[in-house]
Formats: structure tokens, C-alpha cells, sequence
């Protein structure tokens, strides 16, 4: 991508982490850490590469996204959000009785979802069952899936990778966002599945591991995934938890918690501070 | 005696007869030989998938396709669709209401000699509870066919609980089927008898043993245990004042319970259950375990004169 480009990205990354903590401020509920580990993956996705149409969200031949780990709807709502798909100021209705923000993605209630997640390791599969139908049919479209590092504890995840490598299924681009930490803990300490590369590429997937937060490597890495035949692509991102708010960050405790005024003020200045940084380059 | 086809055969016919229709799509896991969509594989196989033993992968899968304009037939034995999968069903299927239909084999305890680890009693139960299932439960092969297409034009999720014995085939090409309708067999005006899957034709043999002995019953077919025909239920109490249900599953949870529910906020009289009491199946021949699991006509006659008693 261009310089200009980039700019607008890292840009956007910043506005989806503001909303991020919006939603989870307001509701008093929700999942920050993984939300904001995820944002540039989330921002590159659906500001700059899935084929979307936010004025007809259910157009046939749009690219797909199962958000796997739908414990981090906040971000993905940021970006539809950003994206035009529902107009940003309804985030901060997010987990209310009268938004249809439910918690956890629900298709059936939220513009440009198309799966409804929240139990870990399901996701993958409607992603997988989703890539299978774009064969069938002999449609070009993709199928982007995002996962946790503890998601993957589940056998189902291993089931899904198997169905997608046996069905060759190239359409389909996973992303695991590698941040080492899930509710309990550390990764390592709660249940090690390492070495995640070498168990994908076990699996037969076309494994690519980058920088999480870096957009032009994610771009690269999925560029590379359209690129491959015959396998689908597992990209390993490595992130932090929390990133963007630094008392967040490699913390926890932050998985599914929300800030109280004060630490919310200090998260939104952290932000405001990082954007005004762009705004000068 | 009639002619005997196991159920889950003939939806396999089924799924070969109107899988025409390009939308439709099977899925199976390591049992497509058992569950006969082997049939349909071998009519269309680009439209079959064989999702391996790993049923929570294939419901899920079966839920992505759907979204992409399928209709997505997963099959495999009761017990991992219902059970194992139970969760996966209610999250990715019910949840966003998706145009999958669960071709579930090999349910009750005519599963026979696998014994009780294969033999699932609490199918209805668990796939009642989940909002916009709709849950069928076929008499014989002309029912399983007919339940087949309906689940084709329904838009939304469908169990089809379906048996592996071969079984008699108790309807003719007249016979008409509608999700959410039972059906009354024969008329009677003592008590009613309302049965589903195979022991509607348990049902049927009782009814001959009854008028014997001078008892009038009448007897529904309940193939829908959801949405449950409450009209026919109502009537039914209104009209005999006394009900036994009758299923090849738990008492808990099942049509028994479906019925009860009405009849207790809509015409309280006196209903009996018969099913398996709480407890679970072991191997053996077919017919000797419905005898010993008292689902038999004599146990239905046993169980009519009982609640005459209670009326
Ligand atoms: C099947 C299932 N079990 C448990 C949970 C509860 N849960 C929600 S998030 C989470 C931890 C997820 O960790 P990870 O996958 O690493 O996500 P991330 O770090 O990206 O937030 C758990 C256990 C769940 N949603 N689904
Ligand atoms: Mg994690």
C-alpha cells in the first residue's frame, strides 16, 4: 500500500481502538484486550480489503468474516461501524436492552455480521462450511476467520483445520492473534498448544507468521494467501494484548474488563495523543 | 404384514428424490453407509461431503454453508447430533435461525445390539428446548419421505429423528403431512392414545386389542413434537378425558412431556406415559428390548387401562 494509504489505515486503527473503549466504557461490560490486539488486523480486513457492500451487507458475492473469538465483538463493531455499515454513534449502545449490539456477534441482529460467535471454536467451522460453499458454487469470493490463542484449546479448532486442508480450501485465510494471554493467564501456563506454526503447518495449512500490528505485513501476508493454491492459510499474528492503552497492554486482567472514568479519560488521551501523531507525519 | 423399511432409508430415498433441487447439500461423519446418505452421494457427489468423525465441525460447517444460500442436510447417529454436537446445534443453528435440517439415525433403543452407549433416549428433549428447532419424528417410510420435503420448504432448522430397524409402513401415497399437525388414525371416545416414531404402529395393534376387550380408543399420530398440535391435544382431552403417550425415548423430556404441558394448562385430565423410564438402553435384539422396556401394544393396552382408572 502507499504511504497515503498507510497513513489512513493507522489512522482508522486509532478511531476503531477510541470506539473500542467507547463501547466497553458505556456498557460497563465487554472485552477490551483482545479487541485492541486485534485492531489492525480488524482495520486492514474492512477498511482496506474485503470486497463489502455496507448499503446491502447480505450481497451474495461479498467476501466473508467469522469473528471466532466473539468475545471481541467491540472491535469488530468499530470497524463495521467505520466501514458505514451502522453509524458509529450507536457503539456506545453496545450491550444496552435497546441496542441490537448484543455482546457476542449475532447475525441476525447486527449489519455486516455473517455468523453469529461467542462459543469458542465454532466459528472456524462456519468459515470453513462458508469457503466450501464458495467452491461449490465456483464463486471467487473470500472467507477470512480470526481466532484466539486459547480459542484454540478447543478439539473443534483442530477439526475444522483438518475439513479445510482435506477440502483444499483455499478461500479461506484464518488469522490467530498470538497475544499469549487468555482469561486465566498466560497461554503457557493455563494450556501450552506451542508450537502453534508447527501444528498448522502438521495440519497441512500454509502458515504465515508476522507482526500483528504491523498493516503492511498483514497486507503482505494476505496477499500471499490469495496467492496459494490448493491449501488454505493460517497467518499468526503476533500481538499484544491490550495494545494502544498502556496500562492495558500484556495485562490479563484486562480480557474482559472495563475501565472505570478514570482510566478510561487516560486510555482516550493515550489515543487522542497517538492520533495526533499521525496527523503531523 | 406390510412391507418394512427402516426409516433412515427411506430418507435417504428422500434426500436422492429431491436432491434435484441444487440447493441442497449433505453432509455426513464416517456413517453415510449407515445413515443411507450414501444414496444421495451416489446420485449427486459434488454435492455430498464427508466431514470426517468430527461432528461439532460438520454442524458448524453445515450452519456456514446455509448462510450462502444451502440447504444443508447434516446426518449422522442421534447420539452425536443430538448430543455430542447438542451445543454446537443450539449456537450456530438455532441461534441465527439457519436453514439447516439434522438428519439424525439410529435413534431409541431399536438401535438394538451397539447397546445403550448408541441408543439416544433424550434427543427430543435436548433439540425440544432450543428456540426455532422444529423437531419431527417419523412412523414409517411414506411419513420419513413426506417429513423429508417439508424440511426442504421450511426455511429454518429441522431435526428428523429416524430409526435404523426396518419397520412397517403404516401410511399409503393419500397420506398427508404437515410440520405441526398430528393426525388422528382411528377414531375412539374413551382415551386417547398419541404416539409418535415407532410406536405409532405399537399404537395402531393396541387399538385392535382395546376394541377387544371393549375399550374405545382413539389414536393420534404425533409426528411434530415440535411445534406440538395443541388443537389435537385439547380435543383429544376435551373429547375422551383421558391420554397415554407413547415414544421410544425418555418419559422425561419427550412427546410424554410435550403433551402433559398442554394438557396441564389447557384440559387438565388424566395422561400416562410410556417411554423408557429414566434409564438407559443396553444391547440386545430389538424386539426383546421393547418388551423389556415396556414399549410394546400390550404395554400401551396395559397403560389405557390404567388411566380409564384415573378419569
Ligand atoms: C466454548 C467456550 N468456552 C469458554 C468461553 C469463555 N471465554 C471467553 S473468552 C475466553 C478466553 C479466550 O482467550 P483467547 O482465545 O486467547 O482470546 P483473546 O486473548 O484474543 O481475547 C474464554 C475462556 C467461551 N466463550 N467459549
Ligand atoms: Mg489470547
Amino acid at each position: 500500500m502507499d504511504k497515503k494509504t498507510l497513513l489512513e489505515l493507522k489512522k482508522k486503527a486509532v478511531r476503531v481502538r477510541k470506539h473500542i473503549l467507547d463501547e466497553v466504557y458505556s456498557a460497563q461490560s465487554g472485552h477490551p484486550g483482545g479487541s485492541l490486539s486485534s485492531t489492525e488486523i480488524f482495520t486492514y480486513l474492512f477498511q482496506n480489503e474485503m470486497k463489502l457492500d455496507p448499503a446491502n451487507p447480505k450481497w451474495m458475492d461479498r467476501d466473508r468474516f467469522v469473528l471466532s473469538k466473539g468475545h471481541c465483538a467491540p472491535g469488530l463493531y468499530a470497524s463495521l461501524a467505520v466501514r458505514g455499515f451502522f453509524p458509529e454513534k450507536d457503539l456506545t449502545g453496545f450491550r444496552s436492552i435497546d441496542s441490537y449490539l448484543q455482546g457476542h456477534p449475532s447475525m441476525k441482529d447486527v449489519p455486516g455480521v455473517d455468523m453469529s460467535t461467542g462459543s469458542l471454536g465454532q466459528g472456524i467451522s462456519t468459515a470453513v462450511g462458508m469457503a466450501l460453499a464458495g467452491k461449490l458454487d465456483k464463486k471467487d469470493y473470500r472467507v477470512f476467520t480470526l481466532l484466539g490463542d486459547g480459542e484454540i484449546q478447543e478439539g473443534q479448532v483442530w477439526e475444522a483445520l483438518m475439513s479445510a486442508a482435506h477440502y483444499k480450501l483455499d478461500n479461506l485465510t484464518a488469522f490467530i492473534d498470538h497475544n499469549g494471554l487468555q482469561i486465566d493467564g498466560k497461554i503457557s501456563d493455563v494450556m501450552c498448544p506451542e508450537d502453534v506454526v508447527e501444528k498448522f503447518r502438521a495440519f497441512c495449512w500454509n502458515v504465515i507468521q508476522i507482526d500483528g500490528h504491523d498493516l503492511e505485513a498483514i497486507e503482505a501476508a494476505v496477499q500471499a494467501a490469495k496467492a496459494i493454491k490448493g491449501k488454505p492459510t493460517m497467518i499468526v499474528a503476533e500481538t499484544i494484548k491490550g495494545k494502544g492503552v498502556s496500562y492495558m497492554e500484556d495485562v490479563a486482567g484486562w480480557h474482559g474488563m472495563a475501565p472505570d472514568e478514570e482510566l478510561y479519560k487516560k486510555a482516550i488521551a493515550e489515543l487522542d495523543e497517538a492520533m495526533a501523531l499521525l496527523e503531523v507525519e | 404384514m406390510a412391507e418394512k423399511i427402516a426409516t433412515r432409508q427411506a430418507y435417504g430415498d428422500a434426500l436422492a428424490e429431491f436432491g434435484v433441487d441444487e440447493s441442497i447439500v449433505v453432509f455426513d461423519a464416517d456413517l453415510s453407509k449407515s445413515t443411507k446418505t450414501a444414496t444421495f452421494e451416489k446420485k449427486y457427489p459434488e454435492r455430498f461431503f464427508n466431514m470426517g468423525i468430527a461432528e461439532a465441525n460438520m454442524m458448524c460447517a453445515a450452519a456456514g454453508m446455509s448462510t450462502c444460500g444451502k440447504t444443508v442436510f447434516a446426518s449422522t447417529f442421534a447420539i452425536f447430533a443430538a448430543g455430542r454436537a447438542c451445543e454446537q446445534v443450539r449456537n450456530s443453528i438455532c441461534y441465527p435461525n439457519l436453514n439447516v435440517k439434522i438428519g439424525a439415525t439410529h435413534a431409541g433403543i431399536s438401535v438394538g445390539e451397539d447397546g445403550a452407549s448408541h441408543q439416544m433416549l433424550e434427543d427430543i428433549a435436548n433439540m425440544r428446548a432450543l428456540p426455532n428447532m422444529v423437531v419431527i419424528s417419523p412412523a414409517d417410510a411414506v411419513e420419513t419421505r413426506l417429513a423429508v420435503k417439508a424440511s426442504i420448504e421450511h426455511k429454518g432448522p429441522v431435526y428428523l429423528r429416524l430409526g435404523r430397524l426396518n419397520v412397517p409402513v403404516i401410511f399409503d401415497e393419500t397420506y398427508k403431512f404437515e410440520i405441526g399437525k398430528g393426525v388422528e388414525l382411528k377414531s375412539g371416545s374413551d382415551v386417547t392414545i398419541i404416539a409418535t416414531g415407532l410406536l405409532v404402529h405399537e399404537a395402531i395393534t393396541a387399538f385392535d386389542i382395546l376394541a377387544e376387550k371393549g375399550i374405545s380408543a382413539r389414536i393420534v399420530n404425533m409426528p411434530t413434537i415440535k411445534p406440538i398440535d395443541e388443537d389435537i391435544i385439547v380435543k383429544a382431552a376435551k373429547e375422551t378425558g383421558a391420554i397415554v403417550t407413547a415414544e421410544e425415548h425418555n418419559i422425561l423430556g419427550g412427546l410424554g412431556s410435550a403433551v402433559c404441558e398442554v394438557v396441564a394448562e389447557k384440559c387438565p385430565v388424566p395422561v400416562l406415559r410410556i417411554g423408557t423410564k429414566d434409564k438407559f438402553g443396553k444391547s440386545g435384539k430389538p424386539a426383546l428390548l421393547m418388551k423389556e422396556y415396556e414399549l410394546t401394544d400390550e404395554d400401551i393396552v396395559k397403560k389405557a387401562e390404567e388411566v380409564l382408572k384415573l378419569k
